[in-house]
């Protein structure tokens, strides 16, 4: 069989027969993977699949300015396979992943060890990159945090206040995600899927719909979509809100941290007005929602919105007109775009480093291909521009919502799903509030998830936070920490 | 026995009054902030707690991580006992009583630093150090200030050097006090009391280790520092030795209310400094203190 000449091309919420995706030895596929991503492609997904006789690798690259995503595998590989890292640290933990789930080695890998578990042991028990000198000290801190946070470790290589180097272990909520899917969908998916990262119930749920939906060969009715993205939105809105309330606490910045705490609760019940969850739990489920938004509950939910917006707005204007403020959040913890692009950041990340990354725009599905949203970059990828791009998109998020919200689509919110294609690769993005979620799903002969595959936006992007401490302050590591505000359990599945 | 008597008036006022000044400190906050903030009284209620808790002793810990917090407190209230109230004059005075003052409180910054020290922890280290740099600077701002009203009133008894107002430079010394003041009580901008975030504390980082009995005597020990530093900015400010003991007593508690709120809105209306330049900010209250000396020795000439 001769290697085939390219990946498979394909949209947002496509599916292709696991028969036709293009497949080489995993030398080549490595090759091939490294020419994709250095022609600008951007690596959604690295994943194994175990098969019979070892393990097939898959790619997932999105190609931005061409709105397209290009597929392709191995054919099955044993014992190790040449790493695609030292040209591509977008790889990095990806290669590490494969390393822990199938025991496949990247030869050549920089830093290869696990992403959750160490040896068995918990996550800090591994080796840590060490600094030598008389001088140098290390501080460790977590998984116990002094606040009600999620657990990870952080252990900071420093030269008196200065961070020379941090290195994050996390894994401390493993909850063997991916392994519970497979075999599936079954009764417990949709609620084991909108619990991937609580916070981002209705991203997560949405990519799961959309991948159900693709593989059954069927779209989800207008209404549906559209339903869909004002939850997705309002769930961006509670979250920014969150978000920039919390760095102005961290700075002891009281007007903000206090307004925004409350605003952050009218955004959360709105979504509750649609679905009666603040969460969104429950709204959405493969072959449509499971609520509707009647005229009248739209009207109220139109003038809850319109207040509340223009409370965040006036909180975000006192955060902007504080120069302590803004003495804290300049030119701490920058992310050069260079940096962000290498590493593969996504979502607020690396919109705040310059770079024109965001799903409902660049690989628009479901009711975005009809409302395109507006990309909010801010160039200097440090805390202030994180804090900026936040504070856009709630403006335009707030946009989006208003429109939207005048000009429902008619018709029904369900439609019944076929079953879902045997032998099938189906891929699907959603622009969470985070970033990027990519879930690929590869059925079997009966159209059960032989395997999938979750990337959580916070996989791409918490070696960004690393790398945005180096140098910085010590102190200056929580308004860091929290620019970025990544999920532990995203993480950790 | 009217004497003994007058003592324990005195002691008594100062750890009782004590508490309320960080509850006044919140509940303007949380005024600022919309909300409805915790009772004023809830330092009282924390101190009882602690004070019924036991104590969690980590392993590595040696007696002085105990006699810290207890030794440290008793150099605050014999601090305390050194000010005048109005022409009642001090408990103690004698000449160069100005100097036991600033030892009694540079002896209670070490001995919490050595108890912080003590239990060998990466965030109380990095506590301390920040604390003792910081305290360079906040020094030498509070004897400048001291200087100043010694040269001012030829005298190095406090009860005379308190007396008069601070005169022409009043207003520089006021506000280079209230920038120690806010330093070394570990307020925004210097250090955010709240915050849970231990890399970024100062003060907290070196109590994170002490529970129980300890640590109230600590909390009560910083709550009465604070009442000291506004008492010293009002009597150095104000001439309160020239007044009789009632209008002595109200114009000092007025003041003392006027900074507890002063220092709530800064603390409600901007963020605390990167660490980095808190020297700068530091050394602009020495400065001011300096000014503040230049005008009480060359003001008055010709």
């Amino acid at each position: 069989m001769n290697p085939p000449r390219e990946f498979y091309l394909c949209g947002n919420g496509a599916s292709v027969p696991w028969a036709e995706v293009p497949a080489w030895p995993a030398e080549e596929f490595v090759a091939a993977t490294a020419a994709e991503l250095a022609r600008g492609g951007r690596l959604c997904a690295w994943f194994g699949v175990p098969e019979a006789d070892g393990t097939c690798l898959v790619a997932v690259i999105a190609f931005d300015a061409e709105n397209t995503l290009a597929v392709g595998r191995s054919l099955p590989a044993v014992n190790s396979y040449p790493s695609l890292t030292p040209g591509h640290p977008q790889a990095h933990l990806f290669e590490r992943e494969v390393w822990e789930q199938h025991g496949l080695v990247p030869d050549g890998h920089p830093w290869l060890k696990p992403v959750r578990r160490q040896g068995g042991g918990h996550p800090a028990a591994g080796e840590f990159f060490r600094v030598a000198g008389g001088e140098i000290h290390e501080v460790s801190v977590g998984p116990v945090h002094a606040g009600i946070i999620e657990p990870g470790h952080f252990r900071f290589q420093c030269n008196g206040e200065e961070v020379l180097h941090l290195e994050i272990a996390l894994g401390y909520q493993h909850r063997g995600v991916e392994t519970a899917l497979a075999g599936g969908p079954h009764r417990a998916t949709l609620s084991q899927l909108e619990t991937v990262a609580g916070d981002t119930t209705i991203g997560h749920a949405t990519a799961y719909a959309t991948i159900m939906e693709s593989l059954a060969g069927e779209e989800a009715p207008l209404r549906a979509q559209w339903l869909r993205a004002l939850a997705l939105e309002l769930e961006r809105l509670a979250n920014h809100t969150g978000d920039l309330g919390a760095l102005a606490g961290d700075v002891a910045f009281l007007p903000t941290a206090a307004a925004c705490g409350k605003i952050r609760g009218d955004f959360l019940n709105l979504t509750a007005l649609i679905c009666g969850n603040r969460f969104g739990r429950g709204l959405v489920r493969p072959g449509g929602c499971r609520h509707d938004l009647e005229t009248a509950r739209a009207g109220a939910l139109l003038g809850r919105l319109r207040a509340a917006l223009a409370d965040v707005n006036q909180a975000a204007e006192w955060l902007w007109a504080a120069n302590s403020v803004r003495a804290r959040f300049e030119l701490t913890g920058t992310v050069a775009s260079v940096q962000a692009a290498e590493l593969g950041l996504v979502g607020v990340a690396a919109r705040a480093s310059g770079l024109v990354r965001d799903v409902r725009f660049d690989h628009p599905a479901g009711w975005h291909r009809f409302a395109p949203v507006p990309v909010a970059v801010w160039p200097d990828g440090d805390v202030l521009a994180r804090a900026r791009v936040r504070s856009l998109e709630i403006q335009r998020s707030g946009k989006f919502l208003e429109d939207q919200l005048g000009t429902p689509p008619d018709g029904e919110i369900f439609t019944a799903a076929r079953p879902p294609a045997g032998d099938t690769l189906a891929v699907a993005l959603v622009e969470g509030w985070r970033g990027e979620i990519c879930h690929v799903a590869i059925t079997d002969a009966a159209g059960r998830f032989r395997r999938y595959k979750i990337t959580d936006p916070s996989f791409h992007n918490w070696p960004g936070l690393a790398l945005a401490m180096r140098g910085q302050a010590i102190s200056d590591f929580p308004i860091c920490n929290k620019s970025f505000n990544l999920s532990y359990c995203g993480f950790d599945l | 026995m009217i004497a003994v008597l007058e003592l324990f008036l005195r002691l008594a006022a100062w750890l009782l009054l004590a508490p309320l000044l960080p509850g006044i400190i919140n509940r303007v906050k949380s005024w600022v902030a919309g909300r409805r903030g915790p009772p004023v009284l809830q330092l009282y209620y924390d101190l009882a707690r602690l004070w019924r808790k036991g104590i969690v002793l980590s392993t590595a810990v040696s007696p002085a991580h105990i006699a810290g917090p207890a030794l440290a407190w008793v150099a605050l209230v014999g601090a305390a006992l050194l000010l005048p109230v109005g022409q009642a004059g001090a408990t103690l005075s004698f000449r160069g009583d100005a100097l036991l003052f600033v030892y009694l409180l540079a002896f209670a910054r070490f001995c919490l630093a050595l108890a912080a020290l003590d239990t060998g922890s990466a965030f109380a280290g990095m506590g301390v150090a920040r604390e003792v740099s910081y305290a360079v600077l906040a020094e030498a701002a509070i004897i400048t200030a001291l200087l100043t009203l010694c040269v001012q009133s030829n005298s190095v008894s406090l009860v005379t050097m308190l007396a008069p107002s601070a005169g022409a430079g009043a207003a520089l010394l006021a506000a280079g006090l209230f920038g120690v003041l806010l330093a070394e009580n570990c307020r925004v901008p210097f250090d955010d009391p709240n915050t849970h975030l231990e890399l970024t504390m100062i003060h907290e980082a070196m109590v994170l280790d002490h529970s129980g009995p300890p640590l109230a005597a600590i909390l009560h020990g910083a709550a009465l520092k604070l009442l000291l530093f506004a008492v010293l900015l009002t009597e150095a400010v104000l001439p309160l030795g020239k007044l009789s003991l009632l209008p002595a007593l109200a114009a000092l508690a007025g003041s003392v209310l006027l900074v507890a709120v002063i220092a709530g809105l800064v603390e409600s209306l901007m963020a605390r400094l990167a660490f980095r330049r808190v020297p700068l900010l530091l050394t602009t209250a020495f400065v001011l203190c300096v000014f503040a000396l230049l005008v009480a020795w060359k003001g008055g000439m010709p």
